[in-house]
């Protein structure tokens, strides 16, 4: 029975949710600066343009999706205009307006990073989701969950560590990264004769970052991990993450 | 001989990222500007020093309260559809997704879903075998996907109305927990969406769940298709 109420549960806490999300604030209004704004039916370059709005007029700014902003003429008019047109809009006070955008400097103050990434740890598939805390424009501290699925094991790592970026006013950027952490190996079912276990890992390795636009950044990294087996000899393990994904805020 | 080695590697590359590190922990502060108006209890530049200012300088300040941009690019949703599990029929799916859209053409999604295998034709035709135990038939998935709105595009009903759309393909990595077992999983497939309203969308979606499986017999590759109608706020 409380299976069958789960996704009628999940439906309607979407749905109050939805309602929370269209709750009202006072309304924004900007000033139009450009010759006139062209306002479309859909936030995308193909969507026509159905209706214009001239310099000077006031109008209200609705809301923001990727580079679209949905605004609102005073006679009730709602289309998207595109940034580029809105780079040029007032506040009511005559200042340009704060389009809050994220940029390759906000990167030096950042103080938040998350992000995932997929790889390969020693033949078996990784996949991999970090976040992380700035506590100087160079040092960062990191904390990743790796899913690592293999043909005879799966696991899960838990690891904590250090994140040296050398020079994070560069594009592209190499980093240098020291931790510590757990590993949970839990042998696939079908053999016979094998426990779970659970290690304690150290890693060493370096990687590069790649700021890409506004608040994003790829990121492609290398570890090292030494796994302290409760065995006469410990694991040396090969980890790398191909391709990453990472946002800053 | 080899574990010395590396514990020397391992402390020397600690204090090579640690020691330029913690130097720049102090530093953070010194770049603050220095205030351009005098302090207020600085003494006034005309007048003795112990006659009023003709003028207070003291400007009452306009407040400003800058409204922040509601931002909507997240998109979080559920669904219900059919999942076919290879071998062991088709069952209902129910899922939860949640999408970043990056640019107008991409998106980000992550996709959790939950169903359930029923039984292989070998275990009904043999009557009592059973291959799994009933814990075993939970099926979960999840999957990390970036996807492209390859055709945008608008729908009409009527004469009136008109609904944003977009055609998408989606392409990504996860894991699907099957038979008591974790296994890398690569989906891929297209989508639909229409939007009644600017918050909100209708998602029609095609998935194809790739896996290796040796579960029943010799190692294969295993597509298990997906169909979904979901509902999705944007915020």
């Amino acid at each position: 029975m409380s299976r069958s109420l789960t996704p009628l549960t999940l439906l309607c806490l979407l749905l109050l949710f939805a309602a929370g999300a269209q709750a009202k604030e006072p309304a924004h209004k900007i000033l139009i600066a450009d010759p006139f704004i062209e306002l479309h039916s859909g936030p995308g370059r193909g969507y026509p343009v159905f209706h214009v709005v001239e310099r000077g007029r006031e109008v209200e700014l609705v809301k923001r999706r990727t580079d679209w902003f949905q605004l609102r003429t005073d006679q009730g008019v709602e289309g998207w205009a595109s940034r580029e047109q809105m780079i040029a809009t007032l506040e009511p006070t005559g200042e340009p307006l704060d389009l809050q955008e994220p940029a390759r400097e906000n990167y030096m103050s950042r103080r938040w990073q998350a992000g995932v990434s997929g790889g390969d740890f020693e033949g078996a598939s990784l996949i991999s989701a970090f976040g992380g805390y700035a506590f100087s424009d160079n040092l960062s501290i990191e904390l990743t969950v790796n899913h690592i699925l293999g043909e005879f094991s799966n696991s899960y790592s838990y690891t904590v560590g250090l994140l040296h970026v050398f020079a994070p006013e560069w594009r592209l950027s190499p980093y240098f990264t020291l931790g510590t952490g757990v590993i949970y190996t839990d042998p696939k079912s079908n053999l016979v004769g094998t426990i779970d276990r659970d290690d304690q890992i150290g890693y060493v390795g370096g990687g590069l970052q790649f700021y890409l636009t506004r608040r994003f950044m790829l990121r492609t990294e290398y570890r090292h991990n030494i796994v302290f087996t409760s065995r006469n000899d410990n694991e040396e393990v090969d980890e790398w993450k191909y391709l990453g994904f990472a946002f800053f805020f | 001989m080899e574990v010395s080695r590396f514990r020397v590697l391992f402390l020397s590359l600690l204090a090579v990222t640690v020691l330029p590190g913690c130097s720049m922990l102090g530093g953070r502060d010194n770049d603050r500007p220095t205030p351009l108006a005098p302090a207020a209890d600085a003494e006034p530049l005309t007048g003795e020093p112990d006659q009023k200012p003709i003028i207070d300088p003291q400007v009452e300040r306009r407040e400003i309260r800058r409204a922040r941009i509601d931002t909507e690019d997240f998109e979080l949703g559920a669904y219900v559809g059919v999942l076919s599990i290879e071998d062991f029929e088709s069952n209902a799916v129910y899922g939860a997704r949640l999408a970043y859209h990056l640019t107008e053409d991409f998106f980000l999604e992550g996709t959790y879903g939950k169903s359930r295998a029923g039984r292989t034709s070998y275990e009904n035709l043999s009557g009592q075998t059973d291959l799994l135990t009933d814990g075993d038939r939970d099926y979960t998935y999840y999957a990390l996907s970036l996807g492209w709105n390859a055709l945008p595009g608008e729908i009409f009903v009527g004469k009136n109305r008109a609904y944003n759309s977009a055609f998408y393909l989606v392409a990504g990595i996860g894991n699907t927990r099957f038979a008591g077992d974790d296994r890398f999983t690569v989906t891929g497939g297209f989508g639909y969406r229409v939007l009644p309203a600017d918050w909100m969308a209708v998602h029609f979606d095609v998935r194809d769940h790739i896996f290796d499986s040796d579960l029943v017999g010799e190692k294969k590759i295993v597509n298990n298709l997906e169909a979904h109608l979901g509902l999705s706020i944007f915020f």
